[in-house]
């Protein structure tokens, strides 16, 4: 199971732990403080549901395993890894779209930004923020992201490795 | 600052260099056979060498890089090599003995530290502590590996009777030969790899291996020499357990050495806000300090000066100014190439001194096959181990560089040169083999790698801008990944690094940052700053011209209101030519009021024309520029009397122009307080005194007359500026034809001054009050004024000297004059009296028309002075009056 799905090597007492309810995750304390918590935590949890299965946690985990050499040649005609870039990214990119609607707006932006950065940045600074940004991605004058944007404004970061963690135990 | 850094490089190397007591000669100065001149070189030979040591350094850095073909192709490093080469051959030729070593003291205390500070200053901190696995294997493991492997293999070599017997050497001796040999060159490294452009992980790890595996090496070095010195036979087990024990030592040490002034660092730029002048310096001192320390109790100092940078960087660049941001960094490079340079010619020169070395091909030979062999080998093995657990692998293409790259350098030679002949007997030999070692890396493979990199097409860095997306979406991923290690609660790396910033965030910070700039700290906000600043900086190049056009209709914020709406470049420009010219205005400005006065000034500022600025604190140690408020202040005037004249030219006796405008009336009534004084003060100018006019006072007198004066004196001086319009137009005109035609024209303007004052004065004459003696001066001085200012930009005369002479005829004929023609008693006037002008009691100012300075006047005003002189006693000196026409022409021309 555990490798079929993610290859991360968790030891299941660990995930016996914290597998059930949202509250388990929220009760950690270091994704309290995280500014992103909330979302992420969202992100394990299928649309609507409170609960997650082992399966469903692997699979969500299983966007971070790191791609492998013999992977990158692997059959193309086959179903996209879940570790696969496009995949990564779109974890990041689901994020940010809060009404999953493929895009990012502008007020979406602002939301991730606004718990991002800190208190000292003013509104008016942090709508220059987010106008920039979306300017800089936007082609196709929409005033908002869309994934293949994003995934063109990503297209020289190394996401493989700044998306993977590499689980030793 | 430089100065005093490259004089501290200065001094020692001037020991080394007197040591061998030289001739002058050698360097071929020019020495005639006065003893005077004899004596005086003796007095500066040292610095002089030095900084002539140097300056031919950077003459050759300049004559290498005039043909891009030779640089592209061979590494800085080898040309100044061989350049030393020739240089230390020309040395030996003519002084018949070689001569300015590459001392190892000199080495060690002065030119390795401005390079190791560099680098770990700029040290990129987040690529660094993701490699630093990598990074401490191979500078701990490797290192250990090498010297070991080396020397023993070296010991093999002598057993099976390869190198010559005259080598006396025990295993002892091979393991510190190959101690010294074994550690990569951070200088030599950085020296080829700058120039190679691989990509950032493969750089950092090689770079960072070599700023690490000091430690090692000195551990080594150390251990292996008082073995050699106790001789092997009295070495005990604890010995050995010491040596591993001084290991740690050294290397924490260092490392906590380097942090605690690091700490000290931050802390002390922390409260520097008002001697800004001395931030760059407090950096350099205490990273000095830090390597000195270090070294003072035989910790690793590279160590130690590394993980200084690397530690106050974040703190330092957030609490010092922007320009000091810029000092220290030019400086630091300054230094550092300098260092460089220094070293690579030396190594060259010291090469040629054949007395310091003999020769043996067996162990030249050896030594060179098995450091690339053991080098590849322990690469290759390390790699294999550390893939097991690394994220991204290191390929067998980055293995063939990182072995390749494996640079010895100048710290091999220093070391080899430090050794104890009398301890050491084969040091010779020793010497030898180190610098064919460091020639062969330095030259030969320095040479190699780029085609070597071409060839095997490793992965270029690629230079690509910062985008904000990037940078908000690295964080993203940053947190993703830190809150999935939080929900597996697998304490990796990301979990740690999020701990790190958070009590970064939460105490560190907050104790080491200045608190406004704690506040304003954010990397995706220092992002968009940059990127705005970089806008702003491309916009003002080729749009300028096209904002002073459209003139002041831009800056209004559209964006503020329909973000929406604007246009992409709209916006840009907006953020470029308003927020974000300079940082310190950003830093402060908040509301929208303040950004949009911002974006009005830096408009101003760059649309406008800009006069010739002439730096009045050229005295001052502590303080480089003038308060951005005095300055802005200044342009506000400025820009005023450019409006004035603009609208003095266009219409003409346009009375209620002035009325209009708040700002200007206030400077029409400085100028009543110069006309005055000018006008009484009259003949007695002293010119040079002028030079130093003080700004100080001008602000003294606003403040003065603001408070002086009551409502029914701004009345009379509304008025009096009415007069100023007519008399400007009028003089203006003349002035004009004078400026366009000549370059020279203040004699023009003698001419035209007594029709004006003709004009006036049966106009003036009529009305008899006292107080409008003032508006009338105005009316004569300001167009001088105004003019010589004009006239002066159109005429480009350069220095203050010059335009004092022709302007004194201006200045001193005009105001004067209409009095000197109607009536002769004016000169009469003592010269410190002090005239009456704004501080006239109200009722006295009642406005009215003009007046002429009849004898009748004179009781009258003589009455006042007493009450004048107590006004001017306050601020202003008999001989500053004078000043205050300077003073204007300085205004007009700022």
């Amino acid at each position: 199971m555990t490798k079929n799905y993610s290859g991360l090597d968790v030891s299941s007492a660990k995930i016996e732990k914290l597998w059930s309810g949202r509250e388990d995750f929220q009760r950690i304390p270091e994704l309290a403080i995280n500014p992103l918590g909330d979302r992420i935590i969202n992100a394990f949890f299928p649309e609507g549901e409170d609960q997650v299965n082992f399966r469903g946690f692997m699979r969500t985990l299983a966007h971070f395993r790191p791609i492998e050499d013999n992977e990158k040649s692997k059959d193309v005609n086959g179903p996209e890894p879940l570790n696969s870039r496009s995949n990564k990214l779109h974890f990041a990119f689901r994020l940010y779209d809060l009404d999953k609607d493929d895009k990012i707006s502008r007020d979406e932006l602002l939301q991730v930004l606004r718990m991002m950065v800190g208190v000292n940045i003013s509104d008016e600074q942090l709508g220059s923020i987010a106008d920039r940004t979306i300017q800089e991605a936007d082609q196709d004058g929409d005033s908002a992201i869309s994934f293949t944007e994003f995934v063109k404004v990503l297209e020289k970061v190394d996401v493989e490795q700044k998306m993977s963690i590499r689980f030793l135990h | 600052m430089l100065r005093a850094a490259l004089s501290l490089l200065a001094l020692p190397l001037a020991g080394a260099a007197e040591q061998p007591t030289q001739k002058p000669e050698s360097l071929g100065e020019p020495l005639p056979g006065l003893e005077l001149f004899r004596w005086q070189w003796h007095e500066v030979e040292a610095p002089y060498l030095v900084a002539l040591w140097i300056l031919v350094a950077s003459l050759a850095k300049i004559v290498f890089h005039l043909s891009r073909k030779v640089t592209s192709l061979v590494p800085e490093s080898c040309l100044l090599i061989l350049l030393g080469l020739v240089l230390g051959g020309i040395v030996l030729a003519v002084a018949k003995k070689a001569e300015y070593q590459l001392e190892p003291g000199t080495f060690f205390l002065f030119l390795l530290p401005p390079i190791v500070l560099d680098s770990g200053y700029f040290m990129p901190s987040r690529l660094f502590f993701d490699n630093l696995g990598a990074i401490l294997t191979y500078a701990v493991v490797g290192t250990l590996w090498n010297a070991f492997t080396t020397g023993a293999a070296l010991w093999g070599l002598q057993q099976a009777g390869l190198v010559a017997p005259r080598v006396q050497a025990g295993l002892l001796d091979f393991l510190l030969f190959g101690s010294l040999i074994s550690a990569v060159d951070p200088v030599a490294v950085l020296a080829v790899f700058e120039e190679v452009h691989v990509n950032e992980t493969l750089f950092i790890i090689v770079f960072g291996e070599s700023l690490l595996n000091d430690a090692v090496t000195v551990v080594l070095y150390k251990v292996c020499n008082s073995f050699v010195e106790m001789g092997s036979a009295n070495v005990q087990a604890t010995d050995y357990l010491k040596g591993v024990a001084s290991l740690f030592v050294v290397s924490l040490g260092g490392a906590a050495v380097g942090l605690v002034f690091a700490f000290l660092l931050a802390l002390t730029t922390r409260f520097t806000k008002r001697v800004r002048i001395i931030e760059p310096l407090l950096v350099f001192l205490l990273a000095y300090a830090a390597y000195l320390t270090a070294e003072m109790a035989s910790l690793s100092a590279i160590l130690a000066v590394t993980m200084c940078g690397l530690g106050c960087k974040k703190y330092v660049e957030a609490n010092i100014s922007h320009k000091s941001r810029t000092t220290v960094k030019y400086t630091m490079k300054t230094l550092a190439s300098c260092a460089e340079t220094v070293i690579f010619m030396l190594l060259g020169i010291s090469a040629v001194d054949s007395s310091k070395w003999a020769w043996d091909s067996g162990l030249v030979l050896g030594t060179l096959i098995f450091i690339l062999f053991f080098r590849a080998l322990g690469v290759v093995l390390q790699t294999w181990v550390l893939n097991q657990f690394r994220l991204v692998p290191l390929d067998k293409i980055d293995q063939v560089v990182m072995s390749y790259g494996g640079l010895r350098g100048a710290v091999a030679f220093a070391l080899v040169i430090l050794l104890d002949r009398t301890k050491v007997p084969a040091k010779d030999y020793f010497v030898a083999t180190t610098i064919v070692v460091v020639f062969f890396t330095v030259i030969v493979q320095g040479l190699t790698i780029k085609p070597l990199v071409k060839w095997l097409k490793v992965k270029r860095s690629e230079h690509h801008k910062p985008t904000l997306n990037q940078e908000l979406h690295e964080h993203t991923f940053d947190h993703i990944l830190a809150a999935v290690e939080d929900v597996v609660g697998h304490h990796g790396y990301h979990y740690w690094r999020d701990r790190w910033e958070q009590f970064d965030k939460k105490y560190l910070s907050q104790l080491l940052m200045r608190r406004s700039a704690y506040r304003i700290r954010d990397q995706i906000w220092d992002v968009y700053y940059r990127l705005n600043i970089r806008d702003a900086i491309s916009f003002v190049d080729q749009g300028g011209h096209v904002l002073s056009s459209t003139g002041l209709t831009l800056p209004s914020m559209p964006s503020r209101n329909s973000m929406a709406e604007t246009s992409v470049t709209n916006l840009l420009r907006e953020s470029g030519s308003g927020a974000c010219l300079d940082l310190q205005v950003i830093d402060t400005v908040r509301s929208g009021r303040d950004r949009e006065d911002a974006v009005m000034h830096h408009l101003l500022c760059g649309g406008l024309y800009k006069p010739r600025r002439r730096y009045k604190a050229s005295c001052s140690r502590h303080f480089i520029s003038e308060d951005a408020q005095e300055r802005q202040d200044k342009e506000v005037f400025q820009q005023n009397m450019k409006r004035r004249l603009e609208s003095f030219k266009s219409t003409k006796h346009n009375i209620c122009f002035t009325k209009s405008k708040p700002r200007p009336r206030k400077t029409g009534r400085r100028k009543d307080g110069v006309a005055n004084a000018e006008a009484t003060n009259g003949k007695p100018r002293d010119l040079g005194f002028q030079d130093t006019a003080a700004v100080i006072l001008t602000v003294e007198s606003e403040e003065e007359e603001e408070d002086s004066d009551s409502s029914e004196t701004e009345k009379e001086d509304d008025e009096g500026i009415i007069f100023v319009a007519r008399a400007t137009s009028e003089v203006l005109q003349e002035g004009k034809v004078s400026g366009s035609l000549e370059v020279c024209p203040s004699p023009r303007i003698i001419p035209p001054s007594p029709t004006c004052a003709e004009k006036e004065l049966p106009w003036k004459s009529g009305q008899g009050d006292l107080a409008v003696y003032v508006s009338s001066e105005t009316t004569k001085i300001v167009p001088v004024d105004m003019q010589t200012g004009w006239n002066q930009s159109m005429s480009s005369l350069e220095s203050l000297a010059s335009p004092p002479c022709n302007q004194a005829p201006t200045l001193t004929c005009l105001p004067p004059h209409p009095r000197g023609a109607e009536e002769p008693q004016a000169p009469l006037y003592p010269p410190s009296d002090p005239h009456p002008s704004f501080a006239f009691p109200p009722s006295l100012a009642k406005a009215g028309r003009s007046h002429s300075e009849s004898s009748a006047d004179l009781p009258q005003q003589q009455e006042l002075q007493p009450l004048m002189g107590h006004k001017d006693h306050t601020h202003l000196s008999p001989g500053t009056n004078s000043h205050w026409c300077i003073q204007f022409n300085r205004g007009s021309r700022l």
